[in-house]
C-alpha cells in the first residue's frame, strides 16, 4: 500500500464492512454506501489527478502494477518464449519470444520484475545482465530476418550491477543493443509500462515509437541514486524525483517520447486489464503508422528521431 | 597579528611584487608508487611516472595534441545547444555549475574536437574533458560527438573518440540518457561511410558513456590502468556484498575479458593508432587524393614503421616547425624529450 493511497483504501474497506453488515439491505445503509462510494471515487480522482513526481515513482514501482507477464497473457496470443543469448547463458530478467499481436506475428520482449519473492528472485527483480541484452539483440535480428515488428515492454530499475555482469561486458551489451535497435530494418515500438531505468531501459527502448503509461517513469538515474550523489543523501530522493523530470508528461514535453497512455482511475494496478487494453491499442496504432514505411525509411527516420534529442528546448 | 597579515603583508607584497618565480610544486608524488617526480620530467613524460609507468591525468588539450602528428590540429567549432533544459537545481543550480566549470576550464563544455593527421592519415579526434563536470555527457557533448562524426564523414577521415567521463550528466535528466542512442547514430554515420571508428578509453570511462558509443568501436584501445566499467565499484560492492578484486574494471582486466583490443602506453598512442589507421585505410586510398597533394601532408603521408623512424621524421621537420607557431614548438620539445627517454619503463606496452 502506498502512503497516499491510505485514505482511499480505508474508505473502501469501510464500504466493504458496511456491505457485509447490511445483509437485510435497509434503504438507509444502501444510501450511505452509495454516498461513500462517490466519495471514494472523488478521493481517488483527486489524489491521482495531482500526483507529485515522487508519488509517481511509487506508483511506477507498485508491486501490483501489471508486469511483463500480465501484458503477455492479455495482449499476446501463442506466446512462445525463446531462451538464451547463444554465447553464455539465459537471463530471466529479460524475457523475449515470438507471439501474435492483434493477429500479427511479432517478436516481443521486456523485463519482468516478478510478483512474489520467489519469482522476483527468479527474474532478478527485472535487472538484466549482459546475457539478457544479447538475447534481445538476437531476437531483434531474427525479427528483421523474418520481417516482423518488435514490441518491447520496459520495466526495470536498471541493468544489474554485479561482478559477473561487468566481467562479461555489461556496457558492451547495452551499447550493442542500442546500436542493433538503431539500425534494425523492421519497426520497433516500445512501451514504458513501469520503470524506465537508465541504460537498462534504453537498451531496448531505442524505438520508432516510444509510449509511456501515464504514471510510469523514465530516468537517467534513480531519484535515490541522484540524491545521494548530488545532495549527498538519499533522503532528498523526493527533490531529485522532481528535478529529474522523469514523468511521462515531462518526457513528452521534452520531445523524448511520442505519446502517453492514460491510466485507469487510481493507476494501472487498480484495473490491470483496462490499462493493458489501452497500451495494446496504442501499440496497435503505432504499428499501423509504421507499416507504410520501407525498411530504409524506418532506419532513416529512427536515426533522425534520436539525432534531434536535446537539440530543441522544450 | 591580524592587521599584520591582512594589512601589512599585502601592502609589502604589492610593493615588492608577487614572489611567484619559484613554483610551489617542483616535485610531485606518483599516486601509484609514491616515487617523487620532478616537474620537468612530469611534462616531458606526458604525466607518466618514470618509476612505475603509472598514467596520470593530463589536460584535454594536452591529450588531443599528443594524439595528432607533431601535435598539429585544427579545432572544430561545436554548435550550441539549449542550456539547462530542465532548469535543474540540486544544492546548486546547474547553470551555476556550468558557469564554474567554464571559468575553470575556459571551455564551453566537456568535449573538444580536432581535425588533423595521425600516422599521416586524416583523423577527427573528439576528446572528453574530465575537468568539466567529470566529463559527463549531456546534450552539448552529444551534439559535439555528432559534429565530430559528421566532420569525419565530410573530411573522409577516421573518427577517434577519447572518453574520460563518469557517465551521463544527471542535471539533464533523460535528455542525457538519450545522448546514448544519439552518439551511436553519430558513429553509425562514420561506419556507414566506411571510415574507421576507434575508441581510446582513458581513465575513467563509466556509466552511460561506456554503455554507448565507447563500446561499439571498430577497435578499442585503452591506456594502462584506466578504470572502465558500467556500474561503479562501490555500487557493485553494496549490491553483491563482496569485496571486488583490486584490478577490477582496469584496462588490463578488460583486456583479459575480451572487451578491448589492446592496452597502449601514452607515448605509443600516436604511433599505434597511426599504424592501425594506415592498415584500415588501405582500400580507402581513393578517398584521400587531396591528402597526397597537400604540401604539409606529403611529409606526413608515410606511416612511421617504428618509433625510431618517427623521431627522425619529426626531427627532420624541426626547421620548418621552428618557424611555425608556439604550439608546434611545444610539440617538438615533446618529441625530442621522448627520444631521450626511449628506454624508460613507462613504455611497456601490452598488446594482443
Amino acid at each position: 500500500m502506498l502512503d497516499f493511497e491510505k485514505p482511499i483504501l480505508e474508505l473502501e474497506s469501510k464500504i466493504r464492512e458496511l456491505r457485509n453488515a447490511s445483509s437485510d439491505d435497509t434503504l438507509n445503509i444502501a444510501e450511505e454506501i452509495s454516498r461513500m462510494e462517490i466519495k471514494a471515487q472523488r478521493l481517488i480522482q483527486h489524489t491521482y489527478s495531482k500526483l507529485t513526481p515522487a508519488q509517481k515513482v511509487k506508483v511506477a514501482r507498485h508491486k501490483d502494477r501489471p508486469h511483463f507477464h500480465d501484458y503477455i497473457k492479455n495482449m499476446i496470443e501463442d506466446f512462445t518464449p525463446l531462451a538464451g543469448d547463444r554465447l553464455f547463458g539465459e537471463d530471466l530478467a529479460l524475457i523475449g519470444g515470438l507471439g501474435r499481436f492483434n493477429g500479427q506475428s511479432v517478436v516481443v520482449m521486456g523485463q519482468e520484475k516478478g510478483a512474489d519473492t520467489e519469482s522476483r528472485l527468479k527474474h532478478n527483480f527485472g535487472m538484466a545482465r549482459p546475457e539478457g541484452y544479447r538475447k534481445a539483440q538476437r531476437l531483434m535480428k531474427m525479427a528483421e530476418q523474418f520481417k516482423i515488428p518488435v514490441i518491447t515492454l520496459v520495466d526495470t530499475a536498471g541493468a544489474y550491477p554485479g561482478l559477473g555482469a561487468e566481467e562479461r561486458g555489461q556496457s558492451e551489451a547495452i551499447a550493442k543493443s542500442i546500436e542493433v535497435s538503431l539500425n534494425l530494418k523492421t519497426p520497433i515500438v516500445s512501451a514504458i509500462i513501469g520503470e524506465g531505468g537508465s541504460g537498462g531501459a534504453i537498451a531496448i527502448a531505442t524505438a520508432d515509437r516510444i509510449i509511456m503509461l501515464a504514471h510510469s517513469i523514465y530516468s537517467v538515474i534513480s531519484p535515490e541514486g541522484c540524491a545521494s550523489i548530488l545532495w549527498r543523501s538519499a533522503d532528498y530522493a523526493k527533490d531529485a524525483a522532481g528535478a529529474l523530470k522523469l514523468t511521462a508528461e515531462d518526457m513528452l514535453k521534452n520531445g523524448l517520447i511520442d505519446s502517453i497512455v492514460k491510466e485507469p482511475l487510481g493507476g494501472a494496478h487498480r484495473q490491470k486489464e483496462k490499462a493493458i487494453r489501452r497500451v495494446q491499442a496504442k501499440i496497435s496504432d503505432s504499428l499501423q503508422e509504421l507499416s507504410s514505411l520501407s525498411p530504409d525509411q524506418l532506419v532513416e527516420a529512427r536515426h533522425a528521431k534520436f539525432l534531434q534529442m536535446g537539440r530543441k528546448a522544450a | 597579528m591580524n592587521w599584520l597579515s591582512s594589512y601589512i603583508r599585502p601592502k609589502i607584497r604589492s610593493i615588492v611584487g608577487e614572489q611567484k618565480d619559484v613554483p610551489d610544486n617542483l616535485w610531485q608524488k606518483c599516486p601509484a608508487c609514491e616515487g617523487m617526480i620532478f616537474h620537468r620530467e612530469m611534462t616531458d613524460n606526458d604525466a607518466v611516472c618514470h618509476h612505475c609507468g603509472h598514467h596520470m591525468k593530463i589536460t584535454v588539450q594536452k591529450r588531443i595534441e599528443l594524439l595528432f602528428d607533431q601535435g598539429e590540429y585544427s579545432r572544430i567549432k561545436l554548435p550550441n545547444v539549449p542550456e539547462d533544459p530542465l532548469k535543474f537545481k540540486d544544492k546548486k543550480k546547474y547553470v551555476d555549475r556550468l558557469k564554474d566549470s567554464r571559468a575553470k576550464t575556459k571551455e564551453k563544455d566537456a568535449l573538444i574536437v580536432g581535425l588533423g593527421r595521425i600516422g599521416g592519415q586524416k583523423a577527427v579526434v573528439a576528446a572528453f574533458n574530465f575537468s568539466f563536470m567529470g566529463g559527463s555527457m549531456g546534450a552539448a557533448v552529444g551534439e559535439g560527438l555528432v559534429t565530430a562524426a559528421q566532420t569525419a564523414v565530410k573530411e573522409k577521415a577516421a573518427l577517434i573518440v577519447v572518453p574520460s567521463s563518469g557517465g551521463a550528466r544527471m542535471q539533464e535528466g533523460a535528455i542525457s540518457l538519450m545522448q546514448m542512442p544519439r552518439s551511436i547514430v553519430g558513429v553509425t554515420m562514420v561506419k556507414n561511410a566506411g571510415f574507421p571508428y576507434i575508441v581510446l578509453l582513458t581513465h575513467p570511462t563509466t556509466g552511460g558513456v561506456s554503455a554507448s558509443f565507447a563500446m561499439v568501436g571498430d577497435i578499442h584501445i585503452s591506456e594502462p590502468g584506466a578504470m572502465i566499467g558500467f556500474a561503479g565499484k562501490r555500487v557493485i560492492e553494496e549490491t553483491i556484498r563482496e569485496k571486488l578484486p583490486d584490478d577490477f574494471q582496469t584496462a588490463e582486466y578488460l583486456l583479459e575479458h575480451g572487451m578491448v583490443d589492446m592496452v597502449v602506453s601514452r607515448d605509443q598512442l600516436n604511433t599505434k593508432i597511426g599504424k592501425i589507421l594506415t592498415l584500415l585505410m588501405e582500400t580507402k586510398k581513393d578517398y584521400t587524393p587531396e591528402g597526397k597533394n597537400e604540401p604539409n601532408g606529403s611529409s606526413e603521408q608515410t606511416p612511421f614503421p617504428d618509433n625510431k623512424d618517427r623521431k627522425e621524421k619529426t626531427k627532420g621537420n624541426v626547421t620548418s616547425l621552428d618557424k611555425a607557431r608556439n604550439k608546434k614548438k611545444k610539440a617538438k620539445k615533446r618529441h625530442q624529450s621522448k627520444k631521450n627517454k626511449s628506454q624508460t619503463p613507462s613504455q611497456k606496452t601490452a598488446t594482443h
